[in-house]
């Protein structure tokens, strides 16, 4: 065991992971955090606590992390390179764990002209790639980055995020490897849409042995509306939403479109369930925290396994 | 070479209102080529500056030195500088400074905005190449700058915004990771980027300096 976090004896017990996500308040709002934490316990595994999403002042993640936690769910503490520099990621890295959070997932996080604060200096001192490799390095070594010994090492599950969809799609097998070599345990990817695209991706990486060495969680975001599948499809970047699903939501009654959004996801979940190389999958179900429960029921994920 | 672009003119304007004698001092070298501070931009500034002034208020001298970050050149303006009570300076920031420790008794105010190290595209126009970052990566990169061209200074991307050739924050800014994929594939390079690149060592962080090998006897006797 690296870190003893549930999510990976879940994972290492061989069980179906299912992990949810929770945005912090762009406030001090600690009602409305728990209250989207209350939907998700005893529905997911761990829930990920983003970290300045969209580049938008959010309630810090290890904070809402904590939150989390005291609500009975497990956290994922998220953390970006855009906004903290190696000695800032190191010390809440080592606070955060000294508060009992055990798996953070590393990004490089969307550019600061993004969100409510274009004109910020964006620090980027290190990527996803050295980010992880810095969390191995303190946990496996007790070192921090600067060579200097750790007093009592963090135990930390370490995740990373795959974006099987982005260009050039032969090298995204590549970048996994990579995100494998440097240190990560688990790897949650960018919202599925496009299911053929994913079943490559996961080919390559069982052809490569990297399922073996990693585990895989692809993301799951039920489209509420026909105007949200056409704003992921157009705006976001990264996102790959094929034309049948947007034809597919559009061919169902008004008020069934977001019925058919959670249809679509759970037959996705169904699908991943068989797939070799998959170990479970990371639903983000964008402030619809309160329909995660149903969601789960209907794509056959509850209960959730004790370990 | 260094871009700079010259500052609003009613920043300047307000740099330089109160002084009687102002000598505006154009640099002949990245400056010049870049249309914002040689001799040319010399003249327009102080024409516009004499419009807003009056002629009689301020008096504005013009000087372009060859360039400003080399001691000899500045040189030649101390025979002048007494006649004058404040500089207006459309070098680059390297120069700006120069010239204010050649004369430290007089207030120097920079007339423009030092932009970048860059090139020349067309006429008018530059774009950045280097951030000066002090560990060149070029050879791992195809020589494509991932510290200047990617958004996020990546060193192991393209990362998970990159779109269908272009990055995640503009349509018009080609994804820079995107671009060395490309010439390392094309070229057959692509083990280059395999392995992870590490921590970067963020060396323009502290004051620098340079002393080429060969000249550091020069340098000790110097005494500087
Ligand atoms: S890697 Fe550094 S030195 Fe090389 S071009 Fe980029 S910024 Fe300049
Ligand atoms: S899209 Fe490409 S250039 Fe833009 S930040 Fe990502 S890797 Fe860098």
């Amino acid at each position: 065991m690296k870190s003893g976090s549930k999510l990976e004896r879940i994972l290492n017990a061989g069980h179906f992971a299912f992990t949810g996500e929770v945005g912090p308040p762009r406030g001090a709002n600690v009602e409305a955090l728990k209250e989207k934490v209350a939907h998700l316990k005893g529905v997911v595994d761990m829930a990920n606590i983003t970290d300045n999403q969209t580049a938008m002042v959010r309630m810090s993640s290890w904070a809402a992390s904590l939150i989390c936690m005291e609500g009975g769910v497990e956290p994922n503490f998220q953390m970006v390179c855009r906004d903290r520099n190696r000695l800032a990621m190191q010390s809440d890295i080592l606070g955060a764990y000294a508060h009992g959070i055990h798996n953070m997932l590393c990004l490089s996080g969307d550019h600061q002209q993004f969100g409510d604060h274009p004109q910020s200096k964006g620090v980027f001192d290190l990527d996803s790639m050295q980010l992880i490799g810095m969390v191995k390095k303190m946990r496996d070594e007790g070192k921090f980055l600067g060579g200097a010994d750790i007093d009592v090492p963090p135990k930390i599950f370490i995740g990373a995020a795959a974006n099987p969809f982005a260009e050039p799609f032969e090298w995204r097998v590549h970048r996994l490897a990579k995100k494998v070599t440097a240190g990560a345990d688990f790897i949650q990817t960018q919202c599925v849409f496009n299911m053929e695209r994913i079943r490559e991706w996961i080919r390559q990486a069982n052809d490569m042995g990297l399922t073996d060495k990693v585990f895989i969680l692809p993301g799951i975001t039920p489209m509420k509306s026909v105007g949200m599948a056409k704003y992921m499809k157009n705006k976001v970047p990264g996102m790959d939403v094929p034309d049948e699903i947007i034809k597919r939501l559009q061919g169902v009654d008004k008020k069934k479109v977001a019925d058919e959004g959670i249809k679509i996801a759970c037959e996705q979940i169904q699908e991943f369930k068989e797939m070799k190389g998959v170990a479970g999958v990371h639903l983000m179900a964008i402030e619809w925290e309160h329909k995660v429960p149903e969601i789960a029921e209907r794509a056959g994920v509850l209960p959730r396994p004790e370990v | 070479m260094i871009v700079a672009e010259r500052k609003p003119f009613d920043e300047i304007k307000n740099m330089v209102s109160g002084y009687k004698r102002v000598l505006t001092v154009g640099c002949g070298t990245c400056v010049a080529v870049c249309l914002a501070g040689g001799s040319k931009e010399v003249e327009t500034l102080n024409a516009e500056l004499n419009l807003a002034f009056g002629k009689d208020k301020i008096k504005f001298g013009a000087e372009t030195l060859e360039r400003q970050c080399d001691m000899e050149f500045l040189a030649e303006l101390d025979s002048k500088i007494d006649e004058y009570d404040a500089l207006l300076s459309m070098a680059c920031g390297a120069g700006i400074q120069f010239l204010a420790e050649r004369f430290p008794n007089k207030p120097v105010f920079p007339a423009v905005n030092t932009s970048f190290i860059g090139v020349n595209l067309d006429v008018g126009w530059y774009e950045e190449k280097c951030r000066a970052c002090g560990n060149c990566v070029l050879a791992m990169t195809g020589g494509i700058c991932p510290v200047t061209m990617c958004a996020k200074s990546l060193f192991n991307g393209p990362c998970g915004g990159t779109n269908q050739g272009k990055c995640e924050i503009s349509n018009d800014q080609p994804c820079a990771w995107y671009q060395i994929h490309e010439r390392l594939a094309a070229q057959g390079r692509l083990d280059q980027i395999i392995a992870i690149s590490p921590p970067n060592d963020w060396s323009n962080q502290k004051p620098r300096k340079v002393i080429q090998p060969g000249y550091e006897e020069r340098v000790k006797t110097l005494g500087r």
